[in-house]
C-alpha cells in the first residue's frame, strides 16, 4: 500500500502510524508464539529467560525437556492415543462428509438450508454443551469411556469442517468438464478417477486436515466422555497446566508449534494446486 | 502425493484398529485383572508399594491403576446408569461413600466376615478407628487438612503455631493459599473466632454461624490465593508466593522430606478425614480376596513408610517403620500422633452432604463479592 | 408419424417430455438425498439425540413419583396448609420401607436437597430406621427427623411429584419456587449464576470489541497490500489460527504470570518492583487478553475477505470528488465492510460465550465464565439437571446468534483459512 505521491504531510503522518499500529498487532499475534519456543530449551526449571540464555551461554540452554517429554510414558502413550483418535475420526468423517457434499452440490437437493444448518451445528454448538449432552447420552447408551465413544464424537466435531472445505470446492467445479470428457470418449469410471477426482481431491484433503487438527487439539468432549484409557495429548497438557505448568509443556506447546507450521504448509500447497488444476491463476 | 496422504491414512487407520483389537486381545486373556480407582500421585505410589506389589507376587494377577477418585461418584453414576460397571475397587471419601451407599452404586459390607483380624485375634470392627467402617466402606488410612508454613518467612523466635495466626495479618502478614471450597474453611475460621471445636458443625448448621465464618473469612479476604489442586500448595509456599498455605498433610510432608523443604505444619485445628475403599455393586466376589489382603494390619502400616497418612486400624501402629527413602521415623508426622491429635476435629460427613451444595454456592456468591 | 401442434413434447421413447424431466428431477431428488443419508443419520444420533437428551434431563424430574409413589399419591388430595392426615405420614413410612430395602433412597434424597439442604441427612437417617418405625406414624416420623413435622417439607414433595419440574431453570437463574409456590429471588447471598451469565456476556462483548479495534486495520492492510506480500503477512495470521488452544493458553501463562516473562522484563527494566509484580492472570485481564488473542484471527479472516471484494477506485473516486481523506473512509469504505465487521463480530461473540478452556486456566476466580459453572455441576456437584439447564438457556442464546448470523451472512459462505 503505497502512500500517493499526492499525500499531505498529515496523511504521511497518519500512514506511518497506521503501519505502526498493524506492526504491533502482528507481534501481538505471532510474538506469543516465538516467545515459547527458546524457553523451551530452557536448563533451568523456569519459565523465563535466565542469565545465561540471554548472554547465549550454552550451559542455560539444553534438551532435557524434550528428553522427558519423549521418555515419559504418560505422554507417549497420549500421543499415541490422539493419533488412534484422530486418525479414525478424521477417516469417518471425510467419507462421510464426503459423500454428503456430493449430495449437497446438486441442484435438486432438496430443503437443502436445513440440512445445511444441522450438518455444520457441531461446529456453532459450544464444546461445554455437546460435551455435556454427549456425557449424558453417551454413558446412556454405554459409550462413554471407550475409544468408540471419543471417536464418534470427534467425528461429528469433524464433519464441518469437511462440509464446508468440499461444498466449497465442488460449488466451484465446472460440470461441462465432465461433458466434456463423456464427450471425448471416456466412459463415467474413467471420467470419475481421471477428472472429477483430481479437482476434488485437494478440497477433501484440507477438510480432512481440519477434522484431524480438530480432533488432535479437542479438550472439553474428551475431558467428559474418555476415560483414562483414553487420555489424549490435550488432555495430558490441560491436567499439566492445571497443576503446575512444567517446562515439558512448553516442550510439547513447541512441537504443537511446529506442527501447525507443517499444515499450514500443506494446505497452502494443496490451495496452490486446486487452483492450478482448475486454471485459476493465483491473482 | 493424494495417493500416498490416502494411502497412508488407511494403513494407519488399520494399523490403529489392529493396535485396539490387540488390547482387547490382551485383557481377555489374562488370569485376573484387578480395575482399581485411587488419587494417583504419591498416594497411589504409597498404594503400590504396599500392596499392589506383594499382590501380584502371590497370586499372579494383573492390577490396572486408574487415577478416578476425583471424579469417583460420577464415575459410578454414569457406569452403573449405562449397566457397564469397569471398576472393580475404588478409593473414595467416606462422605461420597455414603451417597453412592444410599443409592445403591457399592455394596454393603460384612465387615467382621469379610476383613482379616488383628493378629492378636481382635475383629476389625473392634480393631479400626471409629467411624472407619460404614455401611459399604472401609477406612485404609486416616489424613489431615493442615495448614502449612514456609518457616523462612518468619523470625526464628517468632513462628506461628495456632490456627488463630493463620487469621492474624498483624503478627503474621503475608498471603494465605486456601483450598477454593467451603469445607475446612469454615471450621477454621469459626474455631479461630473462638468457637469451641465440638459445636462447630451445629453452629455452621445454622445462618449465624455461616455469617460468622464468612465474616471472619473476611478479615483475611484480601490476603488470599486460591488452590484448586493438590499439587499446588506445596509449590506456592517453596515459591514463597505464600507464607501459608492450606494443604493436605501427606503432600506437605513429601515436600519436606523429599526436596527439603522448610515446611512446618501447624497441627492446631486439623481436620483429619478417613479415606479407604469401596466395591461397586457386582464386583464384590471379584475383589474380596484382594481386599481383605490390602486391608490388613501389615498392609496398612506398610503404606506408612511411603506416606505419612495414618493406619486406619489401631492394631498397624505398632509395626509403623521408618520411610522407605529417607530413613525417617514416620511417628510424629502422622495426624494421628498424640501431640499432633491433641485439637484435631474430625470432618463431619453427615454435615457435608447436606449442605456441601448450598455452601458452596453460598460460598461461591462471597467469593465474586 | 406427424405431430399436431397441440400434443405434448416427447421424448424418443414416447413418454411426455414433462413427466420425464420430472421424473428425472425426483430421481435426481432422491440420489441427492440418498448421499446424505448416512451422515444425517450418524449425526442425529451421535449429536442431535445428545442434545434432546440434554433438553429433557433440565425438566425430567421422576425422583419423587418413582421413589415415594404411594406419599405422592396420599398428597394428592392434600390442600397443603396444614401437616397432611396420618394416611400420607403412613404412606411416606411405607415408601422409606421399601426404599431401604431396595437401596434405592440416595437418589431421591440428593434430589430433594437440591431444593432444600437438609433433605438428605432427613431422608437417610428416617430411611434407615424405616424398618421399626410403628404407627401412629406422625408421631414416629416427626420423631425420627424434626423436617418431617414441616409443612414445607411436604409442599416441597408434592410440588416434585409431578413428571416436569422448572426447578433446574430457575435455579440456573438464581430464582427458586417459595414453599407456597411463587417465584421469588433466592437471597443475594446465594445469587452466583445470573453474575456468571452476565459476566460471560459482557466479557464476551468486550472481547469482541478487542478484535475488532486490533483486527478492523490489520484486515485493512492485508485487503490493500499486493498479493505476494499480503499472503506472507497472512500467515501471521493463520499461524496462531491453526495453533492448538492448549499451546496458545500456556504460552500467555508463560508470559503473564507474576515469575513470568513480562513481569521479569517488566523488573529487569526498573519498571516495575520486584515485590509489586502485576497480576495480570488469574482474573479478567487474563481472560481477555488471552481470548482476544485466541479469537482475534476469527475477527480478521471475515473482516479481509469483505474488504478484499471493495474495489480500491471507490476510494480514490470518493478522493476525487473533494472528500478528505477521515470522511471518504467513514462515508464509503466504512459502510461497505459492515457485513464484514457482522460476520466476524457475530462469530467471536458466539465462539467466545462458549469458551471453557481458557477462561478455567487463565480466568482465576473473577474471569470464569458460566461454563465453568456448567463443568462443575457435571462434575463435582453432580447436579446434572441444572448442568443441563445452565447448558440448555447457553444454546438458546447461540441459536439466537446464529439465527442472526445466518440471516445476515450465510453459514455456507464461511471460508477457513
Amino acid at each position: 500500500m503505497a502512500i500517493p505521491s499526492y499525500a499531505t504531510r498529515g496523511e504521511r503522518i497518519w500512514h506511518y502510524l497506521f503501519l505502526g499500529i498493524c506492526g504491533l498487532v502482528f507481534l501481538f499475534l505471532i510474538g506469543p508464539l516465538l516467545v515459547i519456543i527458546p524457553l523451551s530449551f530452557n536448563s533451568q526449571p523456569y519459565f523465563t529467560f535466565s542469565k545465561e540464555m540471554l548472554t547465549f551461554d550454552p550451559a542455560g540452554y539444553s534438551l532435557r525437556w524434550y528428553h522427558d517429554f519423549f521418555t515419559s510414558s504418560a505422554w507417549l502413550n497420549a500421543i499415541k492415543n490422539s493419533f488412534i483418535i484422530g486418525i479414525a475420526s478424521t477417516f469417518l468423517a471425510t467419507v462421510l462428509g464426503t459423500v454428503a457434499a456430493l449430495g449437497l452440490s446438486s441442484r435438486y437437493m432438496p430443503a437443502r438450508g436445513v440440512i445445511m444448518a444441522l450438518l455444520i451445528s457441531p461446529m456453532i454448538v459450544p464444546l461445554i454443551i455437546s460435551a455435556a449432552a454427549m456425557f449424558f447420552f453417551f454413558s446412556k447408551v454405554n459409550l462413554a469411556q471407550t475409544y468408540v465413544g471419543v471417536i464418534l464424537a470427534h467425528t461429528a466435531l469433524g464433519i464441518p469442517f469437511v462440509i464446508i472445505t468440499v461444498t466449497a470446492t465442488l460449488s466451484s467445479f465446472d460440470t461441462t468438464l465432465i461433458r466434456a470428457a463423456h464427450s471425448l470418449g471416456a466412459n463415467p469410471t474413467r471420467t470419475f478417477f481421471k477428472v472429477v477426482l483430481p479437482l476434488v481431491t485437494p478440497g477433501v484433503v484440507s477438510g480432512a486436515l481440519f477434522a484431524f487438527i480438530t480432533s488432535f487439539d479437542e479438550v472439553v468432549v474428551v475431558l467428559f466422555i474418555a476415560g483414562p484409557e483414553q487420555r489424549t495429548m490435550p488432555i495430558q497438557m490441560w491436567s499439566g497446566i492445571r497443576e503446575q505448568i512444567s517446562p515439558t509443556i512448553l516442550a510439547v506447546a513447541t512441537l504443537l508449534v511446529l506442527l501447525s507450521m507443517l499444515l499450514l504448509t500443506t494446505l497452502e500447497l494443496l490451495r496452490r494446486r486446486s487452483e492450478r488444476l482448475r486454471g485459476v491463476t493465483p491473482e | 502425493m493424494k495417493i500416498s496422504i490416502n494411502n497412508r491414512i488407511v494403513k494407519t487407520g488399520v494399523a490403529a484398529l489392529g493396535v485396539s483389537a490387540l488390547a482387547v486381545a490382551v485383557s481377555a486373556h489374562a488370569e485376573q485383572t484387578l480395575n482399581i480407582v485411587s488419587w494417583g500421585g504419591a498416594y497411589s505410589m504409597s498404594q503400590h508399594e504396599a500392596y499392589d506389589k506383594p499382590w501380584i507376587e502371590k497370586t499372579g494377577d494383573e492390577i490396572v491403576n486408574i487415577d478416578r477418585s476425583g471424579n469417583a461418584l460420577a464415575g459410578l453414576r454414569s457406569q452403573s446408569q449405562a449397566g457397564n460397571v469397569t471398576w472393580d475397587l475404588v478409593d473414595m471419601l467416606p462422605a461420597d461413600a455414603m451417597i453412592a451407599c444410599d443409592e445403591g452404586l457399592i455394596e454393603p459390607l460384612d465387615h467382621d466376615e469379610l476383613l482379616a483380624d488383628a493378629p492378636d485375634g481382635t475383629s476389625p470392627s473392634e480393631d479400626f478407628v471409629d467411624g472407619a467402617l460404614g455401611d459399604c466402606f472401609v477406612a485404609s488410612i486416616v489424613y489431615s487438612n493442615i495448614v502449612a508454613f514456609n518457616s523462612e518467612m518468619f523470625p526464628e523466635d517468632d513462628q506461628p503455631s495456632t490456627i488463630e495466626d493463620v487469621f492474624d495479618l498483624e503478627n503474621y502478614p503475608g498471603k494465605r493459599a486456601l483450598l477454593r471450597k467451603p469445607i475446612n474453611n469454615m471450621e477454621w475460621a469459626l474455631i479461630a473466632d473462638g468457637v469451641e471445636r465440638d459445636e462447630v458443625y451445629a453452629m455452621l448448621e445454622t445462618e449465624e454461624g455461616v455469617e460468622r465464618a464468612l465474616a471472619k473469612l473476611d478479615t483475611i479476604k484480601d490476603e488470599i490465593i486460591w488452590w484448586e489442586e493438590g499439587a499446588q500448595p506445596p509449590q506456592l509456599l517453596a515459591d514463597q508466593e505464600v507464607a501459608f498455605a492450606s494443604a493436605y498433610n501427606g503432600r506437605i510432608f513429601d515436600a519436606m522430606v523429599t526436596e527439603d523443604q522448610p515446611f512446618e505444619i501447624i497441627w492446631d485445628a486439623q481436620v483429619f478425614e478417613l479415606d479407604g475403599w469401596v466395591v461397586p455393586t457386582g464386583k464384590l466376589d471379584k475383589v474380596k480376596d484382594y481386599l481383605h489382603f490390602a486391608t490388613d494390619t501389615q498392609r496398612l502400616a506398610d503404606q506408612a513408610k511411603y506416606i505419612s497418612y495414618g493406619p486406619a486400624r489401631k492394631s498397624s501402629a505398632e509395626f509403623v517403620s521408618t520411610h522407605a527413602e529417607t530413613g525417617i521415623e514416620m511417628e510424629e508426622h502422622m495426624p494421628t500422633y498424640g501431640p499432633n491429635f491433641e485439637t484435631a476435629i474430625q470432618k463431619d460427613d453427615l454435615f457435608w452432604a447436606d449442605f456441601n451444595d448450598e455452601l458452596t454456592q453460598r460460598f461461591d456468591a462471597w467469593l465474586s463479592q | 408419424m406427424s405431430e399436431s401442434p397441440e400434443a405434448p413434447l416427447r421424448t424418443a421413447d414416447g413418454v411426455p417430455l414433462k413427466v420425464s424431466l420430472r421424473r428425472t428431477v425426483r430421481r435426481s431428488k432422491i440420489k441427492a438425498l440418498l448421499l446424505v443419508t448416512p451422515l444425517l443419520a450418524f449425526l442425529i444420533i451421535a449429536f442431535v439425540m445428545p442434545i434432546v437428551e440434554m433438553l429433557w434431563r433440565s425438566v425430567d424430574n421422576p425422583e419423587v413419583s418413582t421413589y415415594l409413589p404411594r406419599t405422592a399419591a396420599a398428597l394428592e388430595r392434600w390442600d397443603g396448609t396444614d401437616l397432611p392426615d396420618e394416611e400420607a405420614f403412613a404412606a411416606l413410612a411405607e415408601d422409606l420401607r421399601v426404599g431401604q430395602a431396595e437401596r434405592s433412597m440416595g437418589t431421591l434424597a440428593s434430589r430433594l436437597n437440591y431444593e432444600k439442604s437438609g433433605m438428605r441427612s432427613a431422608i437417610s437417617r428416617t430411611a434407615r430406621g424405616a424398618a421399626n418405625l410403628e404407627p401412629p406414624f406422625r408421631e414416629s416420623l416427626v420423631d425420627a427427623h424434626r423436617a418431617w413435622g414441616e409443612t414445607d417439607t411436604w409442599r416441597l414433595i408434592k410440588r416434585e411429584s409431578r413428571p416436569f419440574t422448572p426447578s433446574y431453570y430457575l435455579a440456573a437463574v438464581d430464582r427458586q419456587m417459595s414453599p407456597d409456590g411463587e417465584i421469588v429471588k433466592v437471597p443475594e447471598h446465594m445469587r452466583v449464576h445470573a453474575t456468571l451469565f452476565w459476566r460471560t456476556l459482557w466479557m464476551s462483548a468486550v472481547i469482541t470489541g478487542l478484535t475488532l479495534l486490533l483486527g478492523y486495520p490489520v484486515a485493512f492492510l492485508l485487503a490493500s497490500l499486493p498479493a505476494r506480500r499480503s499472503n506472507l503477512l497472512m500467515i501471521l495470521v493463520l499461524l496462531p489460527f491453526w495453533t492448538s488452544l492448549l499451546v496458545r493458553t500456556t504460552t500467555w501463562i508463560a508470559i503473564l504470570q507474576s515469575q513470568g516473562v513480562l513481569n521479569d522484563v517488566m523488573v529487569a527494566l526498573g519498571v516495575v518492583a520486584d515485590e509489586a509484580r502485576w497480576q495480570m492472570i488469574h482474573n479478567k485481564m487474563g481472560t481477555i487478553i488471552a481470548m482476544t488473542h485466541i479469537l482475534l484471527p476469527f475477527m480478521i479472516l471475515p473482516l479481509y475477505s469483505v474488504m478484499k471484494t471493495i474495489p480500491p477506485s471507490y476510494m480514490r473516486a470518493a478522493r476525487s470528488l473533494g472528500g478528505k481523506p477521515f470522511l471518504s473512509f467513514r462515508r464509503v469504505y466504512f459502510p461497505l465492510t459492515i457485513p464484514g465487521i457482522a460476520a466476524g463480530g457475530i462469530l467471536v461473540f458466539i465462539l467466545s460465550i462458549g469458551y471453557y478452556i481458557t477462561p478455567a486456566l487463565v480466568g482465576g476466580q473473577s474471569g470464569r465464565f458460566i461454563t465453568n459453572y456448567i463443568a462443575y455441576h457435571m462434575q463435582t456437584s453432580l447436579n446434572w439437571g441444572l448442568a443441563a439447564a445452565i447448558a440448555s438457556i447457553l444454546l438458546f442464546v447461540v441459536i439466537i446468534c446464529y439465527l442472526v448470523f445466518n440471516r445476515l451472512i450465510g453459514v455456507d459462505k464461511v471460508k477457513l483459512g
